[in-house]
């Protein structure tokens, strides 16, 4: 079939349309020809993850064209820490990415501690990482129920977002919340485990190993949910760095590369793991290799409960926080999260304020220049189960 | 590092080159030389990782800093460029064609500082504030306080203080929130 502005796929309902790396942006097509019908998916719909849009051209039921809108949790993060105190900062930072605070709350704490040269304790290391953990398997149970739920399994995505209560449970006992926790704080983080929480851990990761298994039964032997996202929306390998894409998006086409094996930070350089990677980085292979690192996840939860120290400092001396004076620096500091490079640069001048920050998620990238890409010559059934299968937040891309 | 930051001082002129850490080294080049340094970079040297690339407002000194983070998977190192452009002259080369993924950096650039990049793809489209007819809202002349002051006006029972003056009161009130 031959679409406009010279692309062209195989049949008109494609599953592995490959993404050009032509640079250049396509024509606008004459919506008054009739041949072509405008269609906006989001900011409201099931099938869009958080409060974003596409905007969809179609010629028939194929997609050819694609425009991603963000903006619509748009709140300034990035200018209201110009000129709030460093600890204000912390109910801000944490509501970047809401799936996935901690991982924001952990950089900008680490961004401030590089700066002004603080050391944590070793138990804070320890502490962090297995929040972060934590983090990971609740942002992952989360992911797979918007999966299953794109491509019509309700049953995935209820088991799923029930067990990840349990994970929210084990925060609140942890952190005192069950979402925006604000635990990892510079210099450490704001408590250690409450009694008999090591048991209570173990119980539900036990519990998530027995859902994960069922899960793989349901969901990835199911005829339906093979049909639909086998072959859909490729990532070439040659197309992973000047889109700048990373995480499971590209360890799914066999790139490998996870932040927490070539740049350790935390304890994760004392963990036994191995980067997880695919072959051909299409929504079942990412689908499947998320599936594979909420299993790893489990067991490095379970690595941080076995190894870490249970008494001694959890927090470094730290001055009052609002005499704080953080001297003037710069940095770049970044964590894997469950989408890949999550980075957080940091400017600052001496003064009381911060001077920049810019947080780099990596919705960024993967919901704008990929997805555009990627969407077209897709099928609009297939958009949804296709987005999720990139996992985009966006609140990380408009801060 | 030190051979490649010789080698970039002597072709490209870059000066205030820092470590900032062994990771991560930051330095300056002057605005003519950035995109072929940059590019240089990407293809010789093997920094095809464009982290992100952002911009800081140095109002005091009328400057812009635009900072292109490029990382290279291989040795492990990342590189801050700087490149300093005046905030009245707000014209930057295009990287668009040198990763698929610039030109939306570019246009939010566009929208939040007003810095115009002459041929990047979409650069007038609106990023995320649609509508949006006051000054680009990440200068630092714009004042977010007096901006929702003004557009949302006061509502009878909201009453809101300076965060920080309020928390010398409330912890030093005998003091009358003198914290010496």
């Amino acid at each position: 079939m031959k679409l406009p502005f010279g692309r062209t796929t195989s049949s008109p309902i494609s599953t592995g349309h490959s993404a050009s790396l032509d640079f250049a942006q396509p024509e606008p097509v004459d919506l008054a020809s009739g041949k072509y019908v405008k269609l906006w998916q989001g900011p409201q719909h099931p099938g869009i993850t958080g409060n974003m849009s596409l905007e969809l051209t179609l010629d028939g039921d194929t997609i050819i064209d694609c425009k991603t809108h963000v903006g619509y949790l748009h709140r300034g993060f990035e200018k209201l820490m110009e000129r709030r105190s460093f600890i204000q900062n912390f109910t801000v930072v944490c509501r970047i990415a809401v799936p996935e605070p901690t991982f924001n709350e952990y950089l900008y704490s680490h961004a401030v501690e590089e700066i002004s040269g603080i050391e944590i304790p070793e138990r804070a290391t320890w502490l962090r990482t297995m929040n972060l953990e934590m983090m990971r398997l609740a942002s992952f149970l989360m992911w797979i129920g918007g999966q299953g739920g794109a491509f019509g399994q309700y049953t995935v995505a209820n088991w799923t977002l029930a067990y990840r209560d349990y994970v929210l449970d084990l925060f609140e006992e942890m952190t005192g919340a069950r979402i925006y926790h604000m635990y990892i704080v510079p210099g450490g983080v704001r408590a250690g485990l409450p009694d008999g929480f090591e048991g209570r851990a173990r119980e539900i990761m036990d519990g998530a190993e027995k859902l994960l298994d069922q899960i793989e039964r349901v969901m990835f032997n199911n005829t339906v949910f093979k049909a639909r996202s086998k072959g859909l929306a490729i990532i070439p390998p040659e197309m992973i760095d000047p889109y700048g894409i990373v995480g499971p998006n590209a360890r799914a086409c066999g790139v490998k590369r996870d932040l927490r094996k070539d740049e350790p930070y935390l304890a994760y350089d004392q963990l036994d793991f191995d980067i997880v990677t695919g072959t051909d980085s299409d929504a079942y292979e990412r689908a499947y290799l998320r599936l594979q690192e909420t299993r790893q996840c489990i067991s490095l939860i379970r690595q941080c409960l076995d190894r870490m120290p249970m008494d001694g400092a959890f927090q470094a001396d730290m001055p009052n926080v609002l005499h704080w004076k953080v001297p003037a620096g710069e940095t770049y500091v970044k964590a894997e999260c469950t989408r890949g490079e999550y980075g957080y640069y940091m400017v600052t001048d001496g003064s009381e304020l911060v001077r920049r920050v810019h947080v780099r998620g990596p919705s960024y990238t993967h919901a704008i220049a990929v997805m555009e890409r990627l969407a077209v010559g897709n099928n609009i059934a297939d958009i949804a189960g296709m987005m999720v299968s990139l996992h985009t937040y966006p609140p990380e891309i408009e801060r | 590092m030190n051979d490649l930051m010789e080698r970039l001082q002597r072709d490209f002129g870059v000066d205030d080159i820092t470590v900032r850490k062994p990771a991560l080294t930051t330095f300056r080049v002057k605005k003519d030389s950035a995109e072929t340094l940059i590019r240089e970079l990407r293809d010789r040297e093997g920094y095809t990782h464009l982290n992100f690339m952002t911009c800081i407002d140095y109002i005091e000194d009328g400057i812009f800093t635009l900072v292109y983070m490029l990382h290279n998977y291989d040795k492990k190192l990342s590189l801050g460029v700087h490149v300093d452009i005046s905030r009245e002259n707000e014209d930057m080369v295009s990287i668009h064609t040198l990763w698929a993924q610039a030109w939306t950096y570019q246009r939010e650039l566009r929208e939040m500082y007003g810095i115009n990049f002459p041929g990047s793809p979409r650069l007038e489209e609106d990023f995320c504030l649609e509508g949006w007819d006051d000054i680009p809202p990440m200068r630092r002349e714009f004042d977010t306080k007096e901006f929702s002051e003004q557009r949302f006006g006061h509502r009878e029972g909201r009453h809101s203080e300076e965060p920080r003056d309020h928390m010398k009161v409330e912890l030093y009130p005998n003091r009358g929130g003198d914290e010496k």
